[in-house]
């Protein structure tokens, strides 16, 4: 029973992350942007499908395709930004939100076309595709590395925002965006960079995403609610907040699931609502 | 022997290490005309925001005549005559000028949660609003959107909307700002023309405004009250002078 | 100046031209009834634009009128759905007391989530209202003993309405009620825009900063508009149970909730008709492309979507607004 918790609590935890990788991104240009795009989930999906693409028709290997997947995304990601999305900087949430919805609907249906309903598997390496035993407790190697590769991209996200040039522009931007306006900086490109490296990470978070919990068209929609969660609870732009609620989420959705099946994603729900009445901005806010 | 409106004690802000506001006493007799002034960041504003409840004190009191209000929440403060004007515009752009006071009116009559009667048959309210209007002269054009009213009619429509609320003391937060000087006459006939029942505390940087509106000054600085005094007694103080006036046009 | 030769304004006579009812719109609703004789085997397509119309409009109110958020109002629609479904699933047929128990329980759950709804600001609202409509969704889902989960409610026999109407396979009763249900709702509607409750709204929407400011409470005035927004949703879901016959599950979900906003969007929110056009408009152009796979309609729903808020951001009453403002100023 121990042992089967301990695994539980693993692979919440591993699924956790993924979201951190899908949601990390959101977080910062959401809390730095002010712009609410509900397309996230639309990037992680063309990671996604890139990955697919690359290793079944061109035989690429998996490793191979994950900077291609975060290349797509962020590429995609400035070519809406630049034709769609920077007239709506200064509309209202609404106005954003559904914009960024009619792009989820249009990705959707096109994923649709390009690839069919149903979900497209890859053959990954077959030692990612083990298991670990230590004594009572057994591990997937490929969840492992989902955990170890969010890490590291924490370690990074952390270390760029606090050690480099760039990351104290990006700050300065999510701070206070007149004043950093005021200061010289180029607002305009630090957005388009910053949003093109949130959107790629997302793009990753769907390459990875595929071993675990599959991809198919309504991965934008499906998965989206996750992500807002991170966002909303974890407090805009906080690296800290989206990493604790993501392994909160992760870990508490595979428990919920395994105690109660019945109810699904009822209770992760109920909490997100509660969370967020009781804090509105977000557990970890600065603010 | 005047009676005091507004009190406030010990009145204490801070945000973080930043404090905005140190143990503020003010007192404020009924009738009075007092300026509240001081350089940028002074906490001027911040002053009003905790005085009408729209930022909670971290300690200390705020009365109104005798009552404790330091607990209600902004929009019974206005009901209790409590009410203050903004600094930036803060209308709304897509009412007519009429509606907006007429709204006002309404809020402070308590027929604004009525939905089975249509608006117009409110007359009364509505010939009280376009009153307060013509006193400001904003009768004209009251029935265009607020965004097309001109920027000094918008900060003339600022007014209105806090007199109809009847108010019994007013904040006034920096009435003036952004107008020029050759507009500005029309503003400062309205600010004269206020009723000598209603107590004013304004905010302002024009120090042309300060001494002849106002029969007693208060100087902030840094969170702080420096001093409190007629305006010959600021206008003559070494300190005031080295921190504010000395740096401005008198 | 030559203020002496200028009339004396009517400030009361402006306020009331401001609301009185416009020859074009009785025209509105005598047009409303041409499908009888003009399409009649449409019926059925019309009473569905009709309650699409009815839930538009109870989103307005809250959307155009009070300038909030809400990715969620199908919660609404589809507890007004299940209660009447079930009502008359359980024996109780008769339709205009089931449609009173379908507001009723819409006003109930709008009445507890209003608390919520009111100590939040835009952001976080779009994350609660989904995330209460996604909730309620899981919660019907989870309970497919009681509301028959993926595969619908089935097994609801109405009663003829006054006794006498009965709903019949052409669709001219179901019409005929959608559409007094509709009117009467427009009415009373209507008459709450024009009110000052109406305007007290129209300016929380314009600064809700300066509604505290002016003595106003705007949380219960919020509270209140919530409440009656469920209830009218409440109402749509039930007529859709009765005249359907049958409430499915994604009554609540996610894409009905961003469809009703996309209907609302369309034909122009804050403009108590933008509703009901963009209803009509959407019903109709689904059905005209019901042959085309749903993949695809999600394809045009999105593009449309995009082109609405890049061109016509007031929708197409705020276009065509636009449009007689500028003609009345340059003649």
């Amino acid at each position: 029973m121990f042992a089967r918790h301990v695994s539980l609590i693993f692979d919440g935890f591993a699924y956790g992350m993924l979201l951190f990788v899908l949601s990390v991104g959101l977080s910062v240009t959401l809390g730095m942007m002010n712009f609410v795009n509900l397309a996230h989930g639309s990037f992680a999906m063309v990671g996604g499908y890139v990955t697919v693409t690359l290793m079944r028709n061109a035989g690429w290997p998996f490793f191979a395709t994950l900077p291609v997947a975060f290349l797509a995304a962020a590429a995609m990601s400035v070519v809406v930004e630049r034709l769609l999305y920077r007239r709506l900087y200064r509309a209202t949430e609404l106005d954003q939100s559904l914009l960024t919805i009619g792009i989820v609907f249009v990705s959707i249906a096109v994923a649709a076309y390009l690839f069919g309903t149903i979900q497209q598997p890859v053959e990954l390496p077959q030692y990612l595709r083990s298991r670990i035993t230590i004594g009572d407790f057994s591990f997937g190697v490929y969840r492992l590395f989902i955990i170890i590769a969010a890490l590291l991209i924490t370690a990074l996200l952390v270390l760029g925002l606090d050690y480099t040039r760039f990351g104290a522009q990006i700050r300065a931007c999510v701070d206070n965006q007149r004043m950093a306006r005021g200061l010289g900086l180029n607002v305009d490109r630090i957005f388009m960079l910053t949003f093109a490296i949130g959107s790629g990470f997302a793009g990753l978070g769907g390459a990875l995403a595929i071993e675990m919990v599959g991809i198919d068209p309504n991965f934008a929609l499906k998965y989206l609610v996750f992500m807002l969660i991170v966002v909303a609870v974890g407090g805009l732009a906080s690296i800290r907040g989206a990493f604790f609620t993501a392994a909160a989420l992760g870990i508490i959705d595979i428990l919920s699931k395994y105690h109660w099946p019945k109810s699904g994603a009822f209770i992760l729900y109920f909490v997100m609502v509660a969370l967020l009445v009781w804090r509105p901005n977000g557990i970890f806010a600065r603010r | 022997m005047s009676d005091i409106v507004l009190h406030t004690k010990g009145l204490n802000k801070k945000f973080g290490s930043l404090v905005v506001a140190n143990n503020i006493e003010i007192s404020l007799p009924r009738g009075a005309r007092y300026a509240l002034i001081g350089p940028n960041g002074a906490g001027k504003t911040t002053l009003i925001n905790l005085m009408t409840g729209m930022l909670p004190a971290d300690s200390g009191h705020i009365f109104l005549a005798d009552e404790d209000i330091t607990s209600l929440e902004p929009h019974v403060r206005v009901k209790r005559g409590l009410v203050r004007t903004f600094q930036i515009n803060t209308l709304f752009p897509n009412l007519s000028a009429l509606e907006a006071v007429t709204l006002a009116v309404l809020e402070r009559r308590g027929n604004a949660g009525n939905w089975h009667r249509s608006l117009p048959s409110y007359g009364e309210a509505i010939e009280e609003a376009y009153g307060i209007l013509k006193t400001l002269l904003l009768g004209d054009h009251c029935d265009r959107p607020t965004r097309q009213l001109a920027y000094g009619q918008q900060r003339l429509l600022e007014i209105a909307l806090a007199l109809a609320a009847r108010p019994k003391v007013l904040l006034l937060d920096e009435p003036a700002a952004g107008v020029p000087k050759d507009e500005s006459g029309e503003l400062f006939k309205a600010v004269a023309g206020i009723s000598s029942d209603i107590t004013v505390l304004f905010i302002e940087h024009d120090m042309d405004v300060v001494f002849r509106f106002a029969s007693r000054i208060i100087v902030m600085v840094s969170g702080g009250i420096l001093m409190e005094g007629t305006p010959a007694e600021i206008a003559a103080d070494a300190r005031v002078r080295e921190v504010y006036l000395g740096t401005h046009h008198v | 100046m030559a203020d002496q030769f200028k009339a004396a304004i009517d400030p009361q006579a402006l306020l009331r031209e401001q609301v009185r009812w416009r020859w074009i719109e009785t025209i509105f609703w005598l047009a409303v009834l041409l499908p009888f004789w003009v399409t009649p085997t449409y019926l059925v397509l019309c009473s569905q634009i009709a309650i699409a119309a009815l839930f538009a409009l109870s989103l307005d109110l809250i959307v155009g009128y009070s300038g909030l958020v809400s990715l969620g109002h199908a919660a609404f629609f589809g507890v007004g759905a299940y209660a009447a479904g079930l009502l008359a699933k359980h024996g109780w047929g008769e339709p205009i007391s089931g449609l009173a128990v379908a507001a009723l329980a819409a006003t109930v759950v709008g009445y507890l989530t209003s608390f919520i709804i009111v100590r939040i600001g835009q952001f976080a609202l779009i994350m609660v209202t989904t995330g209460l409509g996604l909730l309620l969704f899981e919660l019907a889902n989870s309970a497919h003993d009681i509301t028959g989960g993926d595969d619908g409610l089935q097994g609801i026999r109405m009663w003829p309405v006054f006794n006498y109407f009965r709903f019949d396979l052409y669709g001219y009763t179901a019409y005929a009620y959608s559409l007094a249900v509709l009117f009467v709702c427009f009415l009373v509607l209507r008459r709450l825009i024009n009110s000052p409750f109406g305007l007290s709204l129209r300016g929380i929407r314009e600064n809700p900063r300066r509604m505290p400011a002016i003595g106003a409470p705007s949380r219960s005035h919020i509270r209140k508009i919530y409440v009656i927004s469920a209830a009218v949703a409440g109402l749509a879901g039930g007529l859709s149970a009765q005249t359907t016959a049958f409430v499915a599950l994604d009554a609540l979900s996610f894409q009905r909730s961003a469809e009703v906003l996309v209907m609302l969007i369309l034909g122009g929110a804050g403009r108590l008709y933008g509703g009901l056009i963009g209803a009509t408009i959407f019903i109709v152009a689904r059905d005209q492309l019901a042959g085309m796979n749903p993949q695809y309609w999600y394809f045009w729903l999105g593009l449309l979507l995009i082109a609405v808020i890049i061109f016509l951001p007031n929708g197409i009453l705020g276009g065509v607004a636009q449009l007689l403002s500028r003609k009345g100023r340059s003649s």
